[in-house]
């Protein structure tokens, strides 16, 4: 994202000086989201850079720059020694213009904003505990790097997620940590031209650990159960769910890429019966992350775990081990299934669900192989 | 004829609004308050009736006043002044109920029976869906304290509604009730300098503001509207959820993260010396939260709070004062910040 592309100056300011009003009037809403085009994810994370540390805006803004891929030169100039912004004709400039870049009192007056809100209390949660804000200046921006720079996750067949009313999206599980789900989300959030959020169905673990399901619910994600599901598709909500589980997150490397079985394929009737379109998508690359070779069933049971992964490197590097490897991924969404065209009755049916569950799990199979077998290497 | 309308728990102080409330209804005839002990507040013409519920006498009184409502109010998580402790109050939710619908099933006048409950019925657990609907069976049942006694009530409710289908019997879940007056155990908490809270956890909260509760308890106990219905087990909450580090911030409190068994230590203390009560479910309650469906009470009640809950908190907040960190002062603050760099 900071490819440092090098644009004439003048190109510069008039880009930033046209972006500038209609940012603000963007910061004036409550909700918006950042958008690809403009200046939206690089705003997202200066305004969360900038609430992070709110003692000085001035020095630390300029810690901030680096990270984002802001077109705008003084950004740049700032962290480079000021080699282009400190030229002759922008001598009358102010200094913090010089040092910071242009636009960096909109950001610093964006993230203040964002400040003034945390700080007391007035911003909103849905039902679920869904924190839209936080989500999009915050959490968004700490994964973002790692799905853009570590895992370089490539995105296709976003045109499969409506743009509008529900969806639930099916992809496998894999990885022993569940990276994947949270780069599922962030190609979603930042990638769909409608700006839709997905919400993640997560497992009960999830919401019984501290912190974890702290973050989680303001993630937007909610329990793994058909009520919940149910109720966010009806109101029009993306729904992301798993429906391998811990059977597909923990399963060893030597059956990476073969699918488990879809639970009961409750995910399918509940689709049903809010009569939306099912969205197969298959994810690769999340199975080599952690290269499980073995599990500790004792340790498993001890700590009250599902599964207790031993990798070439984890436990026996401590922390470390516990870092994933950088792979390349692939996430797709295939053609959605609809599900309007049975009746409602449809969704107690047995052998229906049987059938419309292994439809879409042959559909993601599928698609992992002809993924696979594209695919030039694991890392690039 | 009027009706005849007896209320339980009459010394608290929603049942106080409630009577004074029950006298602008047109066809209520007369008002019993029934309490042990007399109430400090105005009854609002309600005729008081020294009995205790946990007593026969009181199937006595339901017959010889030709009763035809009740509204059981007397179902509390925590004591009133000199009653005494958990103990007593268990008694009087439980036993009293029973002796009341055991003297309800004995009146022949009786027509109509609301019972004020609680959404503790769900319980509070990390393995429930995150919104319950009035028929969701709770994954883990409380196990003790007030919840349990509102699981234990509720049961006897229905059993009285099998024997008596001739009486419409009306529950309301309540959640938390707040308001300028705040009398409930969870005002107490907010009520505290410092809140104390569970580490890793932010739990979903949901109020009713004390207005909105007299209003339903009184739509309940009458005739229902026009092409709405009334009886059967209804959640009542505001509209909306706020988290608790939320309320700490639009309260000006700090937040004292503490971990579990620290903060049920620290419960147990406060308890202790009075200054709220601070239960083990309440502890739950504020570990994993708890929000509940209210579109029953909205198309079969046919009720719509006024307030929601944002704005019942801000409200109970207004009444109570701001902590030591007011939100306007830390708004205040970043705005002079913005302006310090503005210009700086």
């Amino acid at each position: 994202m900071a490819d440092a592309k090098v644009i004439p100056f003048d190109d510069d300011r008039r880009a930033a000086g046209g972006s500038g009003p209609s940012r603000a009037g963007r910061a004036g809403g409550r909700h918006h989201r950042p958008r690809r085009s403009g200046g939206g994810p690089a705003q997202a994370r200066t305004a969360a850079s900038e609430a992070a540390s709110p003692a000085g805006p001035g020095p630390e803004s300029a810690a901030g720059a680096p990270a984002e891929p802001v077109m705008l030169p003084g950004a740049r100039s700032g962290t480079a020694g000021g080699e282009a912004g400190a030229r002759g004709d922008e001598a009358d400039q102010p200094l913090l213009d010089r040092l910071l870049g242009e636009g960096w009192d909109e950001r610093t007056a964006r993230g203040l904003a964002f400040l003034r809100r945390r700080v007391t209390g007035e911003y909103e949660v849905d039902d679920f505990g869904y924190d839209a804000e936080l989500t999009d200046h915050v959490l968004m921006s700490l994964i973002r790097p790692v799905y853009e720079k570590y895992f370089r996750v490539e995105v296709r067949g976003l045109e499969n997620v409506p743009d509008d009313g529900g969806a639930l999206i099916v992809a496998n599980h894999s990885g022993t940590l569940p990276w994947d789900g949270l780069m599922l989300q962030v190609a979603v959030h930042d990638h769909h031209p409608a700006g839709r959020h997905l919400r993640l169905l997560a497992a009960d673990l999830v919401f019984v650990l501290p912190v974890v399901n702290e973050l989680a619910r303001k993630a937007g994600h909610t329990l793994a159960c058909s009520e919940d599901a149910q109720r966010l598709l009806e109101r029009g909500e993306v729904v992301g769910v798993m429906p391998e589980g811990f059977k597909g997150i923990g399963k060893p490397f030597s059956e990476r890429y073969k699918l488990q079985r879809f639970g009961r394929g409750g995910f399918v009737s509940t689709a049903l019966r809010a009569r939306v379109p099912i969205v197969p998508c298959s994810i690769v690359g999340a199975e080599e992350i952690y290269p499980m070779l073995g599990n500790s069933r004792t340790l498993a049971r001890l700590l009250g775990i599902p599964y207790f992964p031993l990798t070439p490197t984890f436990p026996w590097l401590g922390p470390l081990g516990a870092v994933p490897l950088p792979t390349k991924w692939t996430i797709r969404f295939g053609e959605p299934i609809e599900t309007d065209g049975y009746p409602p009755e449809a969704a107690d049916d047995p052998m229906l669900m049987f059938n419309l569950t292994d439809q879409v799990r042959e559909t993601i199979q599928h698609s992992l192989y002809e993924l696979l077998v594209r695919r030039r290497s694991v890392f690039f | 004829m009027g009706r005849v309308v007896l209320v339980t728990g009459a010394a608290r102080t929603l049942s106080g609004r409630l009577l004074r409330r029950l006298r602008k209804e047109p066809d209520v005839e007369k008002v019993l308050a029934v309490d042990v002990e007399r109430p400090r507040h105005h009854l609002g013409g309600a005729e008081f009736v020294r009995a205790d519920i946990r007593h026969p006498a009181i199937g006595k009184l339901l017959v010889e006043r030709h009763v035809d409502t009740v509204i059981h109010m007397d179902v509390n998580a925590t004591p009133l002044g000199s009653r005494g402790g958990r103990a007593a109050v268990k008694e009087t939710n439980v036993i009293g109920t029973m002796q009341l619908l055991g003297a309800c099933q004995k009146a022949p006048a009786m027509r109509r029976l609301v019972v004020k409950s609680s959404t503790s019925v769900y319980g509070s657990a990390p393995r429930d869906p995150a919104v319950f609907v009035e028929s969701t069976v709770a994954k883990a049942l409380p196990t003790g304290g007030f919840a349990k006694d509102t699981v234990e009530v509720e049961g006897y409710v229905r059993g009285f509604a099998r024997r008596r289908p001739d009486v419409s019997v009306t529950v309301l879940r309540f959640a938390a009730v707040l308001g300028p007056s705040g009398g409930t155990p969870l005002a107490g908490y907010f009520r505290l300098p410092a809140l104390p809270t569970v580490l890793g956890y932010d739990p979903r909260l949901q109020f009713t503001h004390e207005d909105d509760a007299v209003e339903v308890l009184a739509l309940a106990a009458g005739e229902p509207r026009r092409g709405a219905y009334n009886a059967g087990t209804f959640n009542i909450a505001g509209d909306g959820v706020l988290l608790l580090s939320q309320c700490a911030r639009r309260l000006g409190r700090p937040t004292v993260p503490m971990l579990l068994p620290a903060v049920r230590w620290a419960g147990g203390a406060l308890r202790s010396v009075g200054m709220t009560d601070f239960s083990p479910e309440q502890i739950r309650l504020l570990t994993h939260g708890r929000v509940v469906d209210t579109t029953q009470m909205r198309t079969v009640l046919g009720f719509s709070p006024v307030f929601d809950t944002a704005q019942t908190f801000a409200d109970f907040a207004a009444a109570h004062g701001p902590g030591i960190l007011p939100p306007h002062t830390l708004a205040h603050a970043v705005d002079r910040l913005q302006e310090a760099v503005r210009h700086g």
